[in-house]
């Protein structure tokens, strides 16, 4: 893939944000940058679209899904580990 | 003003197809959640729900009425006849004149959309059936009864997805009590159950793929159900006289909207809706034994339907019951408010308070006496029925003992 998971990632988040990319950084939380719920579920979903992966998470238990949303980072390394399943 | 009674009621759900086998597993905390029985369930991810099974068309309608009645038309059908034939009212002279019929629906006529949608774009074909529009129209399943029935007053279809059929009611209530109406047939009926009308939710992320578990700490979504409740709404003087059965008096009804977010649900809206329902029916806090909730089991829900009863109640909170039945018949959407109205009247009239079953662990945010698990005797003088919608409408009942 010639674009980077972190790239991609980032700027699915970045469009949710209404932020530019360089805003988006591997350290901010979806909170800090304004990312609501329902924006987050629609990450989600830009996600599983753009990497062709299904990720688990539930909206009433986020923290029990198995997918880390701490972070822009924690969100790139669970989208990485989900590719890196899948190929396995 | 006009005061307002319940005289007949009727209803096809997950647990039962009437109100008695209804009330029996409501009274049994029985959970009528199963694995789903539809095409393709092989691609959902959600395979649960509160389905009707045996559902047999043949036993309740002849051929052409089953080419023109969508799912959630037979389902509101079956519970109307049920209605009106305990009201022992007949519409066919003037009382027709002077009664309708408001029912709620999220999504109407989903299965034909769905079968319809996958004949054109899946199976290639270039034709449908004729009878596409009259039967997929939200309005479709309020017209049918009125047509049965000989109901020529107002009526119509309210859709404010899961507080439709208490904003219908609602109406159905304010009608009666203004004089408009003499008497009222309403309530409310869903059935998405089918590829699309699931596949739609799943995409939200907020519905359990185990079972609905309302206030419990290990809450971890909705569970979507299907049918319909109906009720007969009749002005006291004109029941008095007939001596017709009374099942509990409507005194109250208020909605609100929370102005605020699409999907969120808001703690003061919520309030202002309970505390409105109170006030329209004279009420005070202390007067509330049960509240029927709306409980669906989601995280968010639940904790902010307790903050708001906590705001409206106060002290007195700690001295109410309040359950939520979707985890035993689902999460019925635009139907839901019409089938738990029954756990309202089942506590005013039999004293029985429906438990909230799936309950194993306290949340500290749910504080509330939530009727775990198993139902409790309890004499009801008033109860309410909370019904909070995506879009922040919310609407609710006050129901007092006959």
């Amino acid at each position: 893939m010639a674009i980077s998971v972190e790239d991609t990632v980032r700027a699915i988040i970045a469009e949710q944000a209404g932020l530019d990319l360089a805003d988006v950084t591997l350290d901010s939380s979806l909170e800090s940058l304004g990312v609501d719920s329902l924006g987050v579920v629609e990450a989600i979903f830009a996600i599983e679209e753009a990497f062709d992966v299904s990720v688990p998470f539930n909206a009433n238990a986020p923290q029990d899904s198995g997918f880390d949303l701490t972070s822009v980072g924690t969100i790139v390394a669970a989208v990485q580990g989900l590719i890196d399943q899948q190929a396995a | 003003m006009k005061r307002v009674v319940i005289t007949g009621a009727g209803t096809v759900n997950a647990l039962a197809q009437d109100v008695s086998g209804t009330l029996t597993a409501f009274k049994e905390g029985r959970c009528g959640i199963t694995a789903l029985d539809i095409p393709d369930i092989d691609r959902l991810s959600i395979k649960i729900g509160g389905q009707v099974h045996g559902w047999d068309p043949e036993a309740h309608f002849n051929r052409q009425q089953i080419v023109l009645f969508d799912k959630f038309t037979q389902f509101t059908l079956v519970a109307a006849r049920q209605a009106i034939a305990q009201s022992g009212l007949n519409f066919d002279g003037r009382l027709g004149n002077e009664a309708g019929v408001v029912l709620g629906t999220a999504g109407g006529g989903v299965n034909t959309w769905d079968e319809n949608y996958r004949s054109v774009y899946a199976e290639g074909k270039n034709r449908v059936h004729p009878f596409v529009v009259p039967k997929l129209m939200n309005n479709a399943a309020a017209s049918h009864v009125s047509m049965e029935f000989n109901l020529r007053g107002p009526s119509f279809t309210v859709a404010t997805a899961c507080a439709s059929s208490n904003h219908a009611m609602g109406q159905a209530f304010h009608m009666v009590r203004s004089g408009m109406a003499r008497a009222m047939v309403t309530g409310g009926s869903e059935s998405m159950l089918c590829f699309g009308g699931i596949k739609a939710w799943e995409g939200l992320r907020v519905m359990s793929k185990d079972a609905c578990r309302p206030f419990s700490l290990n809450r971890n979504g909705m569970v979507q159900g299907e049918g319909a409740a109906v009720f007969v709404f009749e002005e006291l003087e004109h029941a008095r006289k007939r001596k017709a059965e009374i099942l509990a008096e409507v005194v109250g009804f208020a909605m609100t909207s929370d102005a605020a977010d699409i999907v969120m649900p808001s703690r003061q809206g919520a309030a202002r809706a309970i505390a409105g329902a109170l006030k329209d029916a004279r009420l005070n806090p202390a007067d509330v034994g049960y509240i029927n909730a709306h409980g669906t089991g989601t995280a968010a829900n639940d904790k902010t339907e307790c903050a708001a009863v906590a705001e409206v109640f106060g002290p007195q909170a700690d001295h109410l019951m309040m359950s939520s039945t979707k985890a035993m018949h689902g999460h019925l959407i635009g139907g839901t408010g019409a089938v738990e109205l029954l756990a309202c009247i089942m506590a005013l009239r039999d004293g029985i308070i429906a438990p909230t079953i799936g309950y194993e662990e306290a949340d500290p945010e749910c504080a509330l006496d939530v009727v775990p698990n198993v139902a409790r005797e309890a004499r009801v003088d008033v109860a309410i029925s909370n019904a909070f919608a995506f879009g922040g409408l919310n609407a609710v009942l006050a129901l007092r003992r006959a």
